[in-house]
């Protein structure tokens, strides 16, 4: 917490340089890997053949 | 002092009848809650779900502000299209060109979860009940988004109990900045852009769903001109106590942290409201510029201004209301959001925020534009193949697909707070803590005897005239501790009236 108070202090300027792209660990990296995997197996087996068309076609009017 | 936060979602979803000619919106949705309520077990004595929608106290004109401007379009009630008040005390029905489910009134964020997951699984059943009386190679398909990506949006729009006494000017300017920032982990992502004149290349992802069609910060209209803040005064309660804050600026959620996140900051951010607890240093200076900067801007570096010109990201916005919860909490307790699920919305709150912070992808499993983009980054990366790959919006359109077989929302690695259970019998059975517990008891019970229903009326047919009507003026009574018993005992509607007014 008292960490997040200073950064908040400062916190119009604060420096978000070191926040780009902060490199993971590889252990963690490969974890995330290895889940996205699965997870694109699975996709490629559901997504819609003809999905182009139905975004085409996907209109939705009359909306609140 | 706060008063308890009852609230509730309505949820619009986008529909398509696939196999036939042209697509009727209004005919889909029609046939999708005609398939759902006659494939529902009738029992003799319950009779027919479908009851009638009384609608002797709707007035989506009446503005918070006050007479409406001469130039306003407030919103037509349509009397017509199919209705139907389910056991669990929902309302599942046509409005405008969209099938819509309004969740129960329910005492905390964590059941409006339950209820909103549950409303998932009816349309689900709905769709496949379709299969079943539509001609071969027909379906129905809908999906829990908010943009069709043309220029159309249609909404997710959040109910919160708020205390007539409170000025509407506080409760604006709190809410807009809360609406403007909550963003970072309400939104539920879109790829592309929908505002004139911005191009792909300018916004190849963003956010929300929603950002792109709000064009005023406050006003009583919900379909053109959208504005950050709704002022439809509409109670559905004792309208001298009460006032309903309809929330229009929301993104419908398939993440269930970002649901739960969605409502639980928003009634706390209305209690702090309640208590005075926010000054109006978080005010914002230009709140409609704010959505689309904050919501096209990934990055999370987009800053918006205050109105004593301090330059603020969404985060850094979210953080210091965050931190007054804290304190707010401390100092009031949090029994209007309920002790126990207000700190756990505290705690998440800090968590997700934190992550964000961090590495928005540490928080693929609880926020749904992070998640969904994980998922389009994969993709492309897995096949070769960039954002402009027209397979990349078909991709985005179906994470929010409510086909069990086709939705990668839930394949999506998303955290679950709610159990199959729970879920499963919120499908049937209302909340226990609010009068929609009396509503759903009563139709499972007597709905052969219920001629119309309401939000805050039950107007029964007991066999003699004349028609009698049981106000539900308190949305915090008719719960089971109230009514249970009395409901057990009464063995016909007739018997249940008389004691009611006895």
């Amino acid at each position: 917490m008292a960490e997040r108070e200073q950064k908040k202090r400062t916190a119009p300027q604060r420096e978000t340089e070191e926040v780009e792209d902060a490199p993971q660990t590889n252990e963690r990296g490969e974890e995330i890997k290895a889940d996205i995997d699965e997870l694109l197996d699975e996709i490629d087996d559901v997504l819609e053949t003809n999905a182009e068309d139905f975004v085409r076609s996907y209109v939705q009017k009359g909306g609140q | 002092m706060a008063i308890g936060k009852v609230c509730g979602i309505e949820t619009e979803y986008g529909i398509v009848h696939r196999g036939v000619a042209e697509s009727n919106p209004v005919t889909a949705s029609s046939l999708l809650i005609n398939a759902y309520v006659s494939g529902l077990t009738v029992t003799a004595a319950s009779g027919s779900p479908s009851v009638g929608w009384d609608f002797e106290d709707e007035s989506p004109g009446n503005d918070a502000r006050g007479p409406a401007p001469a130039d306003a379009a407030p919103p037509e009630v349509e009397t017509h299209l199919v209705n139907a008040v389910l056991t669990n005390g929902a309302r599942f029905y046509v409005d405008h060109a969209h099938p819509e489910i309004a969740t129960p009134e329910c005492a905390d964020a964590r059941s409006v979860l339950v209820f909103d997951r549950a409303a998932e699984v009816i349309v689900a059943r709905a769709m496949a009940a379709a299969i079943g009386v539509l001609p071969p190679g027909q379906e129905l398909v809908v999906h829990k988004n908010n943009s069709d990506g043309k220029g159309n949006s249609y909404g997710c729009h959040e109910n919160y109990l708020m205390d007539r006494a409170v000025p509407f000017g506080r409760i604006v300017t709190a809410a807009t900045t809360h609406f403007v920032t909550r963003q970072v982990f309400t939104g539920a992502g879109k790829v592309g852009c929908e505002v004139p004149g911005t191009s792909r290349e300018d916004v190849r992802y963003q956010l929300s769903q929603r950002a792109d069609f709000f064009e005023a910060e406050v006003g009583l209209e919900t379909t053109l001109k959208r504005p950050i803040v709704n002022t439809r005064d509409e109670p559905h309660a004792d309208a001298q106590r009460y006032r309903r804050l309809h929330v229009i600026a929301g993104d419908a959620n398939l993440a269930e942290v970002a649901t739960f996140l969605k409502v639980g900051t928003t009634a706390i951010v209305l209690a702090m409201v309640e208590d005075e607890a926010l000054d109006r240093s978080l005010a914002l200076r230009n709140p409609v510029s704010a959505v689309r900067a904050v919501s096209h801007d990934p990055s999370l570096a987009a800053t918006v201004e205050t109105v004593d010109g301090a330059s603020l990201t969404a985060l850094e916005v979210q953080f210091e209301l965050l931190d007054r919860a804290k304190k707010w909490a401390e100092e009031r307790g949090l029994d209007a959001v309920g002790t126990e699920v207000g700190a756990e919305v505290l705690r998440r709150w800090e968590q997700v925020l934190t992550g964000l912070e961090a590495d928005p992808t540490s928080v693929a499993g609880q926020v749904d534009w992070v998640a969904k983009r994980r998922l389009i980054d994969g993709w492309v990366d897995r096949h070769g193949t960039d954002w402009d790959d027209p397979r990349v919006a078909a991709l985005a359109l179906q994470y929010h697909d409510l086909r069990p077989a086709r939705g990668l929302a839930r394949r999506a690695g998303l955290e679950r707070l709610t159990d199959d259970s729970e879920v499963a019998a919120a499908v049937t059975d209302p909340p226990t803590d609010t009068r929609a517990y009396f509503r759903g008891r009563c139709l499972d019970k007597f709905a052969s005897s219920i001629v119309a229903a309401n939000w805050d009326s039950l107007v029964f047919d007991v066999g003699q005239e004349p028609l009698r009507r049981v106000p539900m003026m308190e949305p915090s009574r008719g719960t089971e501790a109230h009514v249970g018993r009395l409901l057990d005992e009464c063995s016909t509607p007739a018997e249940l009236v008389a004691r009611l007014s006895g």
